[in-house]
């Protein structure tokens, strides 16, 4: 796919393309709607084609097709349409925003949903509700301290292994891809992903029982699936994440759910947390 | 208009302390008496609506994103900058200070960027302490990286994605006072407008965009942090959904609008490719600390691939004007000299608009000196993000950039207070003018978002509060909600209603067109009036000949970006104006007529003021004041990095 230099003072080929496009009302049954576009050019990204096939809805007085993105740089999370099956499209380890059309063949037929999952209900054609994820987060996904209250930040000695490892997970943009690839609808990659990231570092260690009970309790009750280990989250994550942090989380449930168990003393509570 | 500063006295390095110490209180008791509206969840938002939960009062905040984590903070890659000293190279506060006032070309509010400095140290121990994983040593301490033309390594860093993780640091804090109910968040919620009694700022008006419903709140306070207006420009960096219309619907109520024509040119983008393009994509200025920037001697190797150029017939123009700094020279500088390049004719890449609009940035030297295995892990992240795009590897040919619209400086005035000259509006992060002046220096964005949400507001807004008492917020019955939520319903319909031809989005383009290419890099007085009309122009058709399809009960992006074409085609104008008002050049704002070969010629005897400016009415021409900067303790130098 790479070219030799990109002097060529030709603007590359264009794609003529049949979308079928999914169109929907909140709160009502949707359909897929047929669409011909032309002259797409290779160079444009997924989102940008989108936007060409509302412009040409615009000048036939239709309705466009609502979908959800903004920074289109890969990196806000908000793109989400699962197109030809596949959250993301078809390239790994990249967004919507930041799949191009040179990845597509000219007269293709393309399908463009929604996320599909229970927790995920539409709100209007591609775009979705993802606030259950920011429910998960509000319940422990957060280390507590208050403004002005830190300490020197280099008090704390973190190993650079540790550091890259809470990176590694810190990387995901919430996006929900995982949920909408995986049959049961699991939000686990995701959920893994955040707990892994805060519970290995030393920061993170307070409140890292409390924290994943609570954020697995609230993932639970949001209506998200349970993971079977198909494994299709990691190969949609656009950003990579791997099924190791499913793992780790199950890991950090257990401990934490034997250390509730034993850490009682038999004294009555006496309220507060 | 009046324009107090109300810059505190003293020495300079005493100034925010002794001011802290006169602030007022609120009893903690009383806090959650008072109600805070805070639009916007970026860095500055989100961090100011957690710190002011965490202190008792009740805050609601508005975002137009699907949730408060997709704020454009998060895709700011190269770092953040604070005067910790860790690199034992000579830092200090008042170096930060003085690199950051210089960087901004003396046109920045002294007491204001030296309070940012200070409390910079801050922000670094508040984000470690909330988990963000930034880069370390190998013996378990923070890394640091020379940044943007800085010569200490004062910038902390999270690989490729510093944004993100500060961004996910502020809203996991903000989270955890949605958790606690001590936070209403309103996400996918857009301000129409601000809502003004007895001439205090007392609440705004949003429009769910889920359903359409038009709402008036009431509140004690207004805080808005809702960033920039670079998308005037149609292409830049920011996200799509970036916009002026909060700031302006405020500015239309009479806050005054500081420096709009402070824009930041980026210069390391990947440049245009055709006519569909919606966004412009910013490669990481990291990239400058191994890449070389340059174009062909002769205009006739433009359209030769780069390998067949030779070394003999390559111009370095960086490396060649600006020795002492070369490819790391600030970025208003950076960005000019590309585009004279450009302009030269020498420019390479694909032809667009019967120009090539673009210059090497050539890691070839790098890969054999250090290896590729190690430009691999310093910016493999960035080169794959590259290919992805432009479907070119730049380990085998250089990578090829242009400078695009990355940041804003200019926004609504503000005191030392960041409070607007309306009382009870409080504006912070890139909303607000203060501390960039003309042109901001790399991995300041994100310093100043924090500074202004974990450590400024808070004390500020508290002293705001304290002095209106428990009066008791406004009930949303009053008229002047009223009147403000039947404007925006009126506007609504009549985007709905009227029968017109074109789309949105191709005034947006056509506006954006216009300003890049008169009120863009380089500006002149004929180009700036002959924009104004054309402007003007696209305005009235805009106003007639709009369509939005859609209905007002369901999500209506077109309704959304026709309500934001809008307010930035009268911005544009305001731009334009005060560009042409200031008769100089300095940072980001280039008149070819005020230069010195090339280089931006200021005028401090008549320029040395920030230019801000009021509402007038529909169709009129906003009227300029001025407030004057005074440097107690920083002399005016020329800008020099050759």
């Amino acid at each position: 796919m790479v070219k030799e230099n990109g002097n060529s003072d030709q603007h590359g080929r264009t794609l003529s393309l049949r979308l079928r496009v999914w169109r929907q009302n909140r709160g009502q049954p949707g359909h897929f709607e047929e669409h011909f576009l032309a002259a797409v050019p290779e160079t444009a990204s997924f989102l940008e084609m989108m936007d060409m096939l509302n412009e040409q809805l615009i000048r036939e007085g239709k309705d466009t097709f609502a979908f959800d993105h903004d920074c289109r740089e890969g990196i806000c999370g908000m793109c989400s349409m699962t197109i030809n099956g596949m959250p993301h499209g078809p390239l790994p380890g990249v967004t919507t925003c930041q799949l191009h059309m040179r990845n597509f063949r000219d007269g293709e037929t393309i399908t463009v949903e929604p996320w599909r999952a229970r927790a995920f209900p539409v709100l209007k054609d591609l775009a979705v509700d993802r606030s259950a994820f920011d429910k998960v987060i509000q319940s422990g996904g957060f280390i507590t301290v208050r403004t002005g209250s830190a300490p020197e930040a280099n008090h704390t000695l973190v190993p650079k292994q540790v550091a890259d490892e809470a990176m590694d997970a810190a990387e995901c943009i919430g996006c929900g891809a995982c949920v909408a690839s995986c049959k049961n609808g699991s939000a686990m990659l995701f959920v893994g992903a955040k707990i892994n990231h805060l519970n290995i570092l030393p920061q993170g260690q307070p409140e890292r029982e409390r924290r994943t009970l609570a954020m697995v309790k609230t993932m639970d009750e949001a209506g998200f699936g349970n993971c079977t280990n198909y494994g299709e989250c990691q190969a949609h994550c656009p950003k990579s994440i791997t099924l190791d942090v499913i793992a780790k989380l199950n890991r950090d449930y257990l401990r934490a759910r034997v250390k509730e168990f034993f850490s009682s003393t038999g004294k009555p509570s006496k309220g507060g947390e | 208009m009046k324009l107090e500063s109300k810059i505190p006295t003293g020495p300079l390095a005493d100034k925010w302390n002794n001011h802290k110490a006169k602030l007022r209180l609120v009893n903690p008791a009383n806090r959650r008496k008072y109600h805070i509206i805070v639009v916007g969840s970026g860095l500055a938002g989100s961090a100011a609506a957690a710190s002011f939960a965490e202190m008792g009062y009740e805050v609601s905040c508005f975002c137009y994103q699907d949730s408060p984590r997709r704020a454009h903070s998060i895709a700011a890659q190269g770092g953040i900058n604070a005067a910790k000293n860790y690199q034992n190279d000579g830092d200090s506060v008042r170096r930060l200070f003085l690199d950051t006032i210089k960087g901004g070309d003396y046109r920045a509010r002294e007491a204001n960027v030296y309070r940012l400095a200070q409390v910079s140290t801050s922000i670094i121990d508040q984000c470690v302490a909330q988990g963000v994983p930034f880069a370390r040593e190998y013996g378990g301490l923070l890394a640091n990286r020379s940044f943007g033309g800085a010569q200490v390594s004062r910038t902390f860093y999270a690989r490729g994605q510093t944004g993100q993780q500060l961004l996910l640091g502020a809203y996991s804090a903000l989270s955890r006072q949605i958790g606690a109910g001590t936070v209403k968040m309103y996400a996918r919620h857009e301000m129409l407008d601000l809502v003004l009694v007895d001439g205090q700022a007392k609440g705004i008006v949003t429009r769910n965009l889920v359903n359409g419903e038009i709402k008036a709140w009431a509140s004690d306070v207004v805080v808005l942090c809702t960033g920039g207006y670079g998308n005037v420009f149609y292409l830049s960096t920011n996200a799509q959904g970036c916009n002026v219309t909060a700031t302006f619907r405020a500015h239309r109520r009479g806050a005054g609008f500081a420096n709009p024509c402070y824009t930041q040119i980026h210069p390391t983008c990947i440049p245009v490719h055709g006519e569909d393009q919606s966004k412009l994509t910013l490669m990481s200025e990291s990239l400058r600390n191994d890449g070389r920037v340059w174009v062909p001697k002769d205009k006739a190797d433009c359209g030769k691939p780069a390998s067949e150029i030779p070394e003999d017939r390559r111009d370095y123009f960086l490396e060649r004007k600006y020795p002492s700094y070369g490819n790391l020279a600030p970025r208003d500088i950076s960005s000019r000299a590309a585009k004279e390049v450009c302009d030269e004719g020498r420019g390479v890449g694909q032809m667009v608009d019967g120009k090539r609009l673009g210059v090497y940035l050539d890691f070839s030297a790098a890969i054999n000196r250090l290896g590729e295995s190690a430009i691999r892990e310093r910016y493999g992240n960035l080169f794959d993000m590259y290919e992805n795009i432009t479907g070119e590897n730049a380990y085998r040919q250089p990578m090829r950039i242009f400078p695009a619209v990355h940041y804003t400086m200019g926004g609504l005035w503000v005191d030392y207070n960041l409070q607007s000259n309306i009382p009870g509006l409080f504006v912070g992060g890139e909303a607000n003018f203060s501390d960039h002046g003309a042109n901001r220096l790399g991995a300041s964005a994100l310093m100043q978002g924090l500074a202004d949400g974990y450590f400024v507001l808070p004390y500020t807004v508290t002293d705001y509060l304290a002095g209106v008492g428990l009066s008791g917020r406004p009930s949303v019955d009053r008229p002047e909600f009223k009147a403000a939520v039947k404007e925006v319903q009126d506007r609504t319909q009549w985007f709905l209603q009227n029968k017109g031809t074109r789309s949105a989005r191709s005034y947006h383009k056509e506006l954006g067109k216009i300003v890049w290419e008169k009120c863009g890099m380089a500006r002149d007085k004929a180009g700036l009036q002959q924009a104004i009309k054309d402007l003007e122009a696209l305005r009235a058709d805009f106003w007639k000949n709009v369509r939005v399809v859609g209905s007002g009960e369901q999500l209506a992006p077109e309704l959304e970006r026709a309500g934001r074409v809008a307010d930035f085609l009268d911005f544009g104008i305001m731009m334009c104006l005060d560009a042409l008002s200031r008769e100089e050049s300095c940072g980001g704002h280039f008149r070819t007529e005020y230069q010195d070969s090339g280089e931006a010629k200021r005028n401090d005897d008549q320029f040395a003021h920030a230019a801000v400016w009021e509402w007038q009415g529909e169709n009129k021409h906003p009227v300029r004041h001025i407030e004057p900067l005074v440097y107690e303790e920083v002399q005016f130098t020329t800008r020099s990095y050759k």
